[in-house]
């Protein structure tokens, strides 16, 4: 079966819709944990790329300090330095034009444009998820983000919860084998144990980076 | 500048340096096996951490309340393949109106 240029941008764009959307999750979070609504719009706009934004957002609102949170969310951002990889040879860019398309690479436009058998396709699936996903994401972060302005405190409405299922959402897709599974239980217990000895913040640095160590070292025979 | 401004300009300049460094990066410099690897573990890793903080911790020690209750909504909505946005909501709702009972 041949996919057409059109099919390409028709499926970015409904990845686009879906996940632009819940750009209105992070904004309602993000000033009802005390951040502004110029703050909360910067960083859609300027960072961009949602799951660091939410952890970010997860240690301000437990009390961390802000520079760990942002240097745990550029951590998890990591990903997106290998998603880089993948991409270059696919979409052959060059200078100006490479510096403007870096800022779209994130899961989704990568996803889109990876599967692709052409350069062309490639180049399709990358910029119309990308710039879909940018366009709606901002909106509806700055729609969110005066919504949250008037929930106020995070616990009303259970936004507190939100976040906690926001993380879900973003890990299960990943949780495919008992290895990935284990890793995040193992992140999550050393993370636990943590929070009575530790400054906020530090617990999840360092129960993600022992889960890391043990992922490493623990090589199951058959990975699924 | 306020630290939250702070920690903003760091995210800002690391994710974007991150992203432009992987389309300019000679492939061969970060595609080991090792990298790759700690490369999929990472984001795993983290996220696991940031949902047991997120849901147990309360100012430095832990605690049960209507955020686990979310969770598990959420875990069960998420096998059921119900897509991003509508847990996030089922979750807040269900711990927002477990906090009225």
């Amino acid at each position: 079966m041949t996919t057409t240029d059109r099919s390409v941008i028709v499926d970015s764009l409904g990845v686009g819709l879906a996940t632009g959307t819940y750009g209105v999750s992070f904004g309602a979070i993000s000033t009802a944990s005390g951040l502004d609504v110029l703050q909360t719009c910067v960083l859609s706009l300027l960072v961009f790329t949602g799951a660091s934004q939410f952890a970010f957002l997860g240690i301000i609102a437990s009390g961390g300090n802000p520079v760990t949170g942002a240097l745990t969310a550029t951590l998890l951002g990591s990903r997106n330095l290998f998603y880089g990889l993948s991409l270059a040879q696919r979409l052959d860019l060059k200078g100006p034009q490479r510096l403007a398309s870096a800022h779209l690479v994130i899961d989704e436009s990568t996803a889109m444009a990876v599967t692709r058998e052409t350069r062309r396709q490639s180049r399709l699936g990358f910029y119309w998820t990308g710039i879909s996903i940018f366009v709606l994401w901002n909106l509806m972060t700055f729609l969110g983000a005066l919504a949250g302005e008037k929930i106020g405190n995070p616990e009303t409405y259970g936004l507190d919860a939100a976040v906690g299922a926001a993380f879900l959402g973003l890990l299960w897709p990943r949780l495919t084998s008992w290895h990935a599974r284990i890793v995040a239980l193992f992140g999550a217990a050393v993370a636990l144990g943590l929070v009575p000895l530790t400054a906020a913040g530090l617990p999840i640095v360092l129960g993600g980076g022992a889960a890391v160590v043990l992922g490493m070292l623990w090589r199951p025979r058959v990975d699924a | 500048m306020t630290s939250l401004w702070l920690g903003i300009v760091i995210m800002i300049v690391g994710c974007f340096a991150l992203k432009y460094a992987g389309l300019s990066v000679p492939e061969r410099i970060l595609n080991h096996p090792a990298t790759v690897r700690a490369a999929d573990l990472i984001p795993v890793a983290l996220l696991g951490a940031l949902i047991a903080v997120q849901v147990f911790a309360d100012d430095g020690s832990l605690r049960i309340d209507a955020r686990l209750l979310g969770l598990a909504v959420a875990a069960v909505l998420l096998a059921l393949r119900v897509p991003f946005l509508p847990v996030v909501f089922a979750a807040a709702l269900v711990a927002g109106l477990a906090r009225m009972v």
